[in-house]
């Protein structure tokens, strides 16, 4: 009304688009985890790094801690999203009367951390920007960082697109008869 | 101002629809006092917020976070120090050394949400709060309330932050690293960035909005 964004007072089709983002998201998982992210090269030979394999080298030097924060972030929150979102969608499909407080909270949970799994992403623009010196060692990106990247924001668009409200529906207007039990 | 009028009259009613569930929510009367919060009952979503001072706080924050963003971009983020050899990036250095190795879409995302959408939202912040702190209508308030809106979700100056620590702990077997003076720019940057968006709330700037003069 008044901020001109309220004509439309949900986000239109949102099923159809969140699912959408989803499946794109989902189609570009496996490379983004499969395909190197960073490659160094340096005078012991070339070394192609994968987003586990990079927790795994950081396991393995000691900082557990570390890897522990990574692997949350590139790995488990990614999944998470992926799967949490597909069953919020299923179950506002299916009309759900399932503990809509808990779906609602996890909806906000996914959507808050959601931005954490950019973390990889800011790693290699770091290592490449730095680590260039061609008599020691040079690490460039691999076209795993592109996948992951998009990824990402294919999932946090999913998110946007998914309407909460929905969640809710099925409480307010009970099923329609001919759907009843 | 037809539509003006028409949301006036619902607030006068003191109902709220809840922006998640679509809940009908009854004000309290003591929605007058001058700090309080309001949650929906059914889904615990933030109705309202009201703090004292909000304008004066987010204009002292947007201030000093505008100060920081800058001095972060100006700085080198992190050094290396291999044999004597120093390199120094800054973010945008590091965003051109990707761009170069052929990632643009990846060097593109990386610019917008550590430089360019913090700065975005910042400035609209700016060019919204200022104005209506000296009572008046700041020009095209309505368009940048969207503004501001799409570009939250997408500054990640925390994140980027991280990332920046994970990095430092990737390289210290390498070579002695050195955090930049950016890299603590931006670990400010984070802190009010955080509580900018507690204290900055949408309704109260809607309301100063309808007192200001036009």
């Amino acid at each position: 009304m008044r901020c001109g964004t309220r004509l439309c007072f949900r986000k239109p089709n949102s099923i159809q688009r969140t699912l959408a983002f989803l499946i794109a998201a989902y189609a570009l998982y496996l490379p983004a985890n499969l395909l190197p992210i960073t490659v160094t090269r340096s005078i012991f030979g070339t070394q192609e790094d994968t987003i586990l394999s990079g927790v795994a080298y950081l396991w393995n030097s000691g900082s557990w801690a570390i890897a522990l924060v990574v692997f949350v972030a590139s790995v488990v929150v990614p999944l998470f999203k992926l799967f949490s979102l597909t069953l919020l969608v299923i179950s506002v499909q299916r009309r759900w009367h399932w503990e809509p407080l808990r779906r609602m909270k996890l909806y906000r949970f996914i959507e808050t951390i959601g931005r954490w799994s950019m973390l990889d992403v800011y790693v290699v623009t770091i290592l490449v920007a730095l680590v260039q010196v061609q008599s020691l060692a040079a690490i460039s990106p691999g076209s795993g960082v592109l996948a992951f990247a998009a990824v990402v924001v294919l999932s946090m668009l999913a998110t946007m697109a998914f309407e909460p409200r929905l969640i809710w529906d099925s409480l307010d207007n009970p099923l329609p008869k001919e759907f009843a039990p | 101002m037809e539509h003006d009028r028409a949301l006036l009259m619902t607030d006068v009613g003191g109902l709220t629809i809840c922006p998640e569930c679509d809940l009908l929510v009854q004000e309290p009367a003591s929605a007058e006092a001058s700090s309080f919060t309001l949650l929906c009952p059914r889904c615990s979503a933030l109705l309202r917020r009201r703090n004292r001072n909000s304008l004066e706080n987010s204009l002292a924050l947007v201030f000093a976070a505008l100060v920081l963003l800058l001095a972060g971009n100006a700085f080198p983020i992190v050094g290396l120090d291999i044999q004597g050899q120093r390199i120094e990036t800054t973010v945008v250095g590091a965003a051109a050394s990707l761009w170069q190795e052929g990632l643009r879409p990846v060097a593109v995302l990386v610019l917008l949400t550590t430089t360019f959408l913090p700065l975005l939202e910042l400035g609209t912040l700016l060019w919204m709060v200022l104005p209506l702190r000296l009572g008046r209508r700041p020009p095209g308030f309505v368009r940048l309330f969207c503004v501001l809106r799409l570009a939250h979700p997408w500054a990640m100056v925390e994140v980027f932050i991280l990332g920046v620590l994970v990095a430092l702990v990737k390289l210290a077997h390498l070579a002695d690293v050195l955090p930049g003076a950016a890299a603590w720019c931006f670990g400010g940057l984070m802190l009010l960035l955080a509580t900018l968006s507690i204290v900055v709330e949408p309704r109260d700037l809607w309301q100063r909005w309808e007192e200001a003069r036009p």
